[in-house]
């Protein structure tokens, strides 16, 4: 499959929006659709619908093949050691508020500390903020560097015997900068620490082993991976997995009920109560497969070099000044500009059809760290080209020239 | 959409220089403003005198040329005003901003009425609403003696 015409497999280019042609820059708040996708969802809606694992008829059988079909894909994707590793849940919030909350029940008290990084998406404090109020236990916060990275030792000088969770970003959704997870995760079980990875920006842009990271957790979001949304994964190491109590009660779950009580089902079904995304997990199913034939390495470089020529042309453009300068950085380029407010950066730039996102991208934390109310954010995909970054750059112009009047 | 109609001359000019932009001595009610969706912050200060006219009115804040725009022009037209028209003015311009075409009040000179009718551009942006009515309903707020902090989501 080419690289260069890879924006054909994706219908949402061929429409204009708003008269324009769709220049998509926001990747990293959610990807487009490749057909292959959308025609899953459509397919198994109009030939092959069925709930899965309840009944014996044969569409029922067949759906609940092919929703394990898709399970079986992921955990060879991420290479996880086991297919009931991976956890279907709503999303990467779900997949975190998961753990938190299980991982909370069973194993945290007053005192314990969580250590998170100041790169954190909201998903990954919020649902850890619950535990302050509920067992007492404390936040803290590994600090950024002035490139706007995570290093080693920041993650060390914050590890005390306290320290029950490492919970950090792959891939920062702000500054580009990607974690050394690895090095953290082998540091953290040098003192018994399990490590969650909020792999939301990680999962659709690098490769990924579960067994050579070594992490326990690592959570992913299907909908930026060009899958359907609704659908989140949570890879969870098996002892973990077992460990932790159930989420989430209801049909699918239990193993055997009766009125004195209740007794929960094996893995995977343990984390999957209720109705899951039956058609959303089939279809992404076609996700995965349509990023195995490009290949992961294939989108990494073309990313990179796409990310690397953005950093240069933005970096050309005076004004503009980027956030973050990170050795190793993922392809999110946020940038301000002199004198002109993001939210205003975001409408002008919509009218050229060049869609961004401005705010605080669910980072205040980082924002306020950093001193700025918002930035505006350019993010990658597999489908965009140089002339999309040119045209970001234009329309950048096109706002300077609006407020030098 | 049209981006000059959004981005007029005037809208830049108080965008850029604020006017009152800071917060005065004596005040005597204040309120603040927040839109959490994309951080804009207003903090809205009043002296209001014993026959209850606005002798000053000032606000702090930072946010998008639109909202503080909108706030710098707010705060020129309500000085000397006294609380009913005050009250008046804003419903008036949230009005005219969701969804009549023109400003209906009679307090106003051609020169105010051009300087609100700047702002009526947001109309054709709906995310760029409340960029706009923030300071305004912050504004109330503080007339009102409101302790909460006025929060644009909860807002229409
Ligand atoms: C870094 C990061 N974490 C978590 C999330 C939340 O993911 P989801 O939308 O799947 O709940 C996002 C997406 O907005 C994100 O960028």
């Amino acid at each position: 499959m080419m690289i260069e015409n890879i924006k054909k497999q994706f219908p949402i280019f061929s429409n204009k929006v708003q008269n324009n042609d769709l220049v998509y820059l926001d990747s990293a708040n959610s990807s487009q659709k490749p057909q292959v996708v959308v025609d899953r969802i459509y397919d198994f809606y109009t030939k092959e619908f069925s709930n899965v694992g309840r009944s014996v008829h044969y569409l029922a059988v067949a759906a609940t093949n092919l929703y394990e079909e898709t399970r079986t894909l992921m955990q060879k994707y991420i290479n996880a050691k086991d297919p009931n590793e991976i956890v279907f849940t709503k999303g990467a919030t779900e997949a975190i508020n998961l753990v938190a909350n299980t991982f909370g029940q069973k194993f945290l008290k007053e005192g314990d500390e969580i250590l998170l990084t100041e790169l954190e998406h909201h998903s990954n404090y919020v649902p850890w903020h619950y535990l302050r109020r509920s067992k007492g236990i404390q936040i803290k916060f590994a600090e950024i560097n002035s490139d706007g990275e995570i290093s080693l030792e920041s993650i060390e000088r914050q590890i005390n015997r306290n320290t029950k969770m490492i919970a950090i970003t792959h891939l920062s959704n702000v500054t580009g900068a990607i974690l050394p997870i690895k090095e953290i995760t082998q540091l953290a079980h040098s003192k018994n620490i399990p490590v969650l990875v909020d792999g939301c920006q990680g999962a659709p842009h690098l490769k990924l082993d579960m067994q050579d990271i070594g992490c326990d957790f690592y959570a992913i979001s299907c909908h930026k991976m060009y899958g359907p949304t609704g659908l989140g994964i949570l890879y969870a190491k098996k002892k973990w997995l077992e460990a932790l109590p159930p989420y989430q009660g209801g049909g699918g779950m239990i193993k055997e009920v009766n009125k004195e009580g209740i007794t929960f089902g094996d893995l995977p079904n343990k984390y999957e109560a209720g109705t899951m995304a039956t058609a959303q997990v089939i279809a992404f199913g076609e996700s995965i497969k349509f990023l195995n034939k490009i290949g992961i390495e294939n989108i990494e470089n073309h990313e990179s070099e796409l990310t690397k020529y953005g950093e240069e042309v933005l970096r050309r453009n005076n004004s503009v000044k980027l956030v973050g300068n990170p050795k190793n950085k993922g392809s999110v380029l946020s940038f301000t500009l002199d004198g002109i407010h993001p939210h205003d950066i975001a409408t002008i730039l919509d009218e050229d059809g060049v869609a961004i996102r401005a705010g605080h991208h669910c980072c205040q934390i980082l924002h306020d760290k950093l001193g700025l109310p918002a930035t505006a954010r350019a993010s990658l995909g597999v489908y965009n080209t140089k002339e999309d970054i040119d045209k970001l750059n234009e329309s950048i112009n096109k706002c300077k020239d609006i407020f030098s009047k | 959409m049209n981006l000059k109609e959004l981005y007029q001359e005037i809208i830049l000019d108080h965008g850029k220089n604020p006017r009152n932009l800071k917060k005065s001595e004596n005040f005597n009610k204040d309120a603040k403003g927040h839109n959490p969706l994309c951080g804009d912050k207003v903090h809205v200060f009043l002296k209001i005198d014993e026959d209850k006219k606005i002798s000053d009115i000032s606000f702090e804040g930072s946010g998008c040329a639109i909202s503080m725009a909108s706030a710098s022009i707010m705060t020129d037209l309500m000085k000397e005003k006294n609380e009913k028209e005050v009250k008046e003015l804003i419903s008036d311009f949230l009005d005219m901003i969701k969804h009549n075409p023109e400003l209906k009040s009679k307090n106003l000179d051609d020169n105010e009425k051009t300087k609100l009718m700047s702002l009526s551009g947001v109309k054709q942006y709906p995310m760029r609403v409340k960029c706009a009515t923030l300071a305004w309903h912050t504004l109330t707020s503080a007339i009102n003696n409101s302790q909460n902090e006025t929060n644009s989501e909860k807002l229409d």
